[in-house]
């Protein structure tokens, strides 16, 4: 533990990275915001897998959650709204020896970057993917995003939200390939770490929706679901999200589930009941993207050169 | 018909059989179905005649549709060649002889101003005698209507020529008329059917052997039934360097290979996506990946992404898909991500027309993003251009931190042409990724107050780390909140552009230094451009003419180059008002878009004329635009 060998007196690793090796800005999120707790788990688990800094990639679109590149001490890419996952598989897609994590927000991933969402599920690039569902649209200012649920007054809605509320789960398991899926609460601070930790260590697209609190413009809507903690099932499993008994003392629902059970992760995503929370699903043997995106990564430059010339000689004439 | 037109047609006097007549060029065009291996016909053709030492411009005749309704006129598929002494540049005016499979899909060749009176039209005659008597109907109505056009038609028996040999003529007819052009057009026969060889040498012997057999029947039928019979030396016999022959868009491809770009994201569009199949097909050559991305965006995005990471990646694309990945472009810019962008352009606006030759995307290069994102701006004039502009646009992007956007068009995109065997060079290679330690002092965006430049730290140098954003950021990609960090940004990237200036050249002046018109021209109508002057020049008109490879920022002195002329105007493939046009006038009137580009930089009154008729320009169509400004010139 603590980055250092078992046979440390042998052989000490000449880096050793704390927390504070990871923080970045001080978090301008407003106060009581759940991202607080998702960034905290985050430098944790880089920590405690003692990832070199420089070579993490943070890639995160627009919105609260993607604020979240400025505050690691890493590179971070902080572009557009709704497109984190097509610049994040481009990021890794030459760079398997890349770090690469990515912030979005229900509207950044559902909404604008709906597509994205969908494509990159069944590409399944080796990177952790964590949404930050709050069911509104913060930083510009409370309107409905795809998760509001229906009823929810926002300044688009006012009289309160028509539809019903898009289920993120069934859609993503939905997806040909999809690899791991797994949902959280973030006042939970335990499970969001175990859950961010079991998602990084998985090799290809970790998708991981943080049902998440906006104090300022939504209190209610997860309230009701943080006093009455039965409103939760805990999804166990000895290849699921490591609990303990003080977790498993306070959500009194919980069931085994084996997350490579793909149809038992479906009936679970759609009993809207109760809400969720562990690992949905993990197949380890999904086809990795990068596995084609690295081909020719060696190569050296003579050989780039014969390649080039063996191109042009097939149009000799 | 244009007069010009008319003057040609002593070109094509019927001869009697025995010593081929000497000719300089020729225009052929093979017309047919889709499916009828027209383009094939025309591409041995032109690889056999490129081989012999003559110059050759080839292009395709690409119907919209998979699978257009047959003997129609919007079906019609095929090839035309320019044949001649000399090196080729362009397509060239109205065809001397056409060979057709039915003759419906010569009326939109007719359509096309593709002929003029007295050209030859080889007709398949079997749909004189077809079971549905409204096919013989329309065959005999059009046969006459064609001659009333002043074309010389000569019906023949093809289809029935080759069942003398197939079974199915469907599949074969094309070597047949491939056999006759090279008779009439005294080609090497041992080249062609070595190239018929090649082409089905996967196929094996089985199929080569009727194919052989067609040719030779072909020349054979054409020997004693034909009465046209031409010698077209090239000026040096055979190949004289090392030569290629490829289409515009795979000699993108084969720049992208050359650059040692490694990435290239993509989504299909026409006329683009020919590149993109080639590079699928050969990347692995030197290594490198393509993304099929989900949409224009991702593929943009991607390509940023990977760009991000260490070496410039590419994505190619056409107007519509440009627009959709303006965002990202916009977001390179800001962040100063190098990339490269090619936008194969068709017509537009919207959808427009996707196989159709347009330079429409110019000003939506320049200014479609939000705020102010200037990057660099090229346009190849050559398929050879195509390719060494790759190297170029890398190396610029490279160098400077920035987007370079690469114009080609559909006419580069689909035209073949024998040109130079580039001579790949280690140092067009990109360098391998940098991974050594960062100094912490230097910024992510360490501007040098003159130039703009700054260097660019790589995901996994120890000491370089930054978050890229396209906020509104500070030297230390930090988001601004003060007020000075946005002028600051734009002043710098802006700076970027005045420093690429200072690297380009005076362009080379095509004619006089001085005179009366001074032609301003960009892109693929080059060779069209310099065939229209020096048609003018022989005339005795004081025309030139400037083409430009750099849109932005322009090239050097050009402001003391059009000084020298009496007028200065554009000739471009986009759309503007002519000065005549109803409720037009100075205020009003809409002009080309290099031009308008032109005018505003240099404040001067710089003219234009420009077309969008969905076909590459012939030099004849500009020489009369042009005599036509000149003459209320003078």
């Amino acid at each position: 533990m603590f980055g250092l060998k078992a046979d440390w007196s042998l052989d000490v690793q000449d880096r050793y990275f704390t927390i504070e090796d990871y923080e970045g800005a001080q978090p301008r999120w407003c106060t009581g915001c759940g991202d607080h707790g998702v960034l905290t788990a985050v430098q944790k688990v880089c920590r405690e897998a003692q990832l070199e800094p420089e070579k993490i990639v943070n890639v995160s679109g627009i919105g609260c959650s993607s604020r979240l590149p400025h505050y690691m001490k890493t590179y971070g890419f902080h572009g557009l709204h709704g497109r984190a996952l097509p610049f994040a598989s481009g990021v890794k897609a030459r760079r398997p020896d890349l770090d690469v994590w990515v912030s979005t927000g229900d509207g950044d991933c559902f909404s604008i970057g709906g597509c994205h969402w969908v494509h990159a599920m069944r590409y399944n690039v080796d990177m952790t993917v964590l949404v930050f569902d709050n069911a509104v649209y913060g930083l510009t200012k409370k309107q409905s995003s795809p998760t509001s649920p229906c009823g929810l007054k926002t300044n688009t809605h006012p009289t309160g939200a028509f539809l019903p509320a898009l289920n993120p789960l069934t859609v993503t398991l939905g997806v040909s390939n999809v690899s791991f899926v797994a949902q959280v609460v973030d006042w939970n601070p335990l499970l969001v770490y175990e859950t961010i930790k079991k998602a990084h260590a998985h090799r290809g697209t970790s998708f991981v929706r943080i049902i998440q609190r906006c104090p300022v413009f939504v209190e209610d809507v997860h309230k009701e679901m943080q006093n009455d903690p039965s409103q939760i099932l805990l999804l166990k499993h000895e290849n699921g999200i490591p609990t303990n008994e003080a977790v498993e003392r306070i959500y009194p629902n919980s069931v085994e589930h084996d997350p490579s059970d793909w149809n038992g992760a479906m009936a679970i995503a759609r009993d809207e009941s109760k809400v969720p929370c562990g690992l949905l699903y993990h197949n380890p043997d999904a086809p990795v993207y990068d596995d084609w995106s690295n081909v020719g990564l060696s190569m050296s430059d003579e050989d780039k050169l014969a390649g080039v010339n063996k191109a042009l000689d097939s149009f000799s004439i | 018909m244009t007069k010009q037109a008319t003057a040609q047609k002593s070109n094509v006097a019927e001869l009697s059989a025995g010593k081929p007549k000497r000719i300089e060029e020729h225009i052929i065009e093979v017309v047919s179905d889709s499916g009828e291996g027209a383009q094939k016909c025309g591409q041995t053709f032109g690889t056999v005649s490129g081989k012999m030492g003559n110059g050759v411009w080839t292009v395709e005749i690409i119907p919209a549709e998979i699978q257009p309704p047959a003997r129609s006129k919007e079906g019609a598929s095929g090839v035309r060649i320019r044949l001649g002494s000399k090196y080729m540049t362009n397509m060239g005016d109205q065809a001397d002889l056409v060979v057709a499979l039915n003759e419906q899909v010569l009326y939109n060749r007719i359509e096309n101003r593709a002929f003029r009176e007295g050209t030859v039209v080889l007709l398949e005659s079997k749909w004189g005698e077809d079971p549905q008597p409204q096919i013989r109907e329309d065959y005999a109505k059009a046969v006459a209507d064609f001659k009333e056009r002043g074309l010389i038609v000569h019906e023949l028996p093809l289809e029935k020529e080759c069942l003398k040999i197939v079974k199915n003529a469907r599949k074969g007819k094309n070597m047949f008329v491939l056999g006759m052009l090279c008779r009439i057009y005294s080609r090497d026969t041992q080249r062609a059917l070595d190239e018929i060889s090649t082409a089905f040498a996967r196929k094996g012997e089985a199929v080569i052997k009727p194919n052989h057999d067609l040719f030779k029947a072909g020349y054979q039928y054409a020997a004693e039934n034909l009465d046209y019979h031409y010698e077209v030396p090239p000026e040096k016999e055979g190949i004289q360097n090392p030569t290629i022959v490829t289409n515009g868009n795979t000699a993108i491809g084969l720049g992208v290979l050359a650059s040692g770009m490694d990435c290239l994201a993509m989504y299909p569009i026409t006329p683009a996506t020919s590149a993109s199949h080639y590079l699928a097909d050969v990347f692995h050559l030197t290594g490198g990946f393509m993304h099929q991305a989900e949409d224009e965006i991702a593929a943009a995005a991607y390509a940023v992404g990977s760009s991000y990471s260490g070496k410039t990646a590419v994505t190619i694309t056409s107007g519509p898909g440009m627009a959709l990945k303006t965002e990202i472009l916009g977001l390179a810019v800001m962040c100063e991500v190098p990339l490269v962008v090619v936008n194969v352009q068709r017509g537009g606006p919207s959808t427009g027309q996707p196989t159709k030759i347009e330079q429409g995307d110019l000003l939506s290069a320049l200014y479609s993003m939000p705020g102010d994102a200037p990057k660099i701006i090229m346009a190849p004039a050559t398929i050879s251009e195509c390719f060494h502009f790759m190297i170029t646009a890398r190396k610029l992007a490279e160098a400077f931190r920035t987007p370079v956007i690469v114009l080609t068009d559909a006419n580069l995109a689909t035209a073949v042409q024998p040109y130079d065997r580039p001579e790949p060079q280690a140092e067009w290679l990109a360098a391998p990724i940098d991974q050594s330690e960062w100094d912490k002092n230097i910024p992510a965006y360490d501007w040098d107050e003159e130039t703009g430049i700054s260097p660019r730290p790589i995901p996994g140098q120890k000491g370089g780390e930054y978050v890229l954003t396209g906020l509104a950021h500070t030297k230390r990609s930090k988001v601004a909140y003060d007020s000075m960090s946005n002028q600051i940004g734009c002043n710098m990237r802006s700076r970027k552009m005045a420093a690429v200036a200072t690297t380009l050249q005076k362009p080379e002046i095509y004619g006089d230094k001085e005179g009366d018109i001074l032609i301003i021209s960009w892109g693929s109508t080059m060779g069209a451009v310099h065939e229209s002057v020096d048609r003018m020049r022989k005339d005795g008109h004081k025309v030139s003419n400037v083409h430009l490879r750099f849109l932005h920022p322009f090239e050097k002195d050009l402001q003391e180059i059009f000084s020298k002329f009496k007028k200065v105007m554009t000739v471009e493939l986009n759309y503007s008002d002519e000065p005549d046009a109803p409720l037009t006038n100075d205020a009003t009137r809409r002009y080309a878009q290099l031009a308008t580009i032109l005018r505003n930089q240099f404040v001067m009154d710089i003219d234009c004329w420009s077309i969008v008729q969905a076909a590459p320009l012939q030099p004849g169509v500009i020489t009369e635009a042009v005599l036509g400004r000149l003459e209320k010139l003078n």
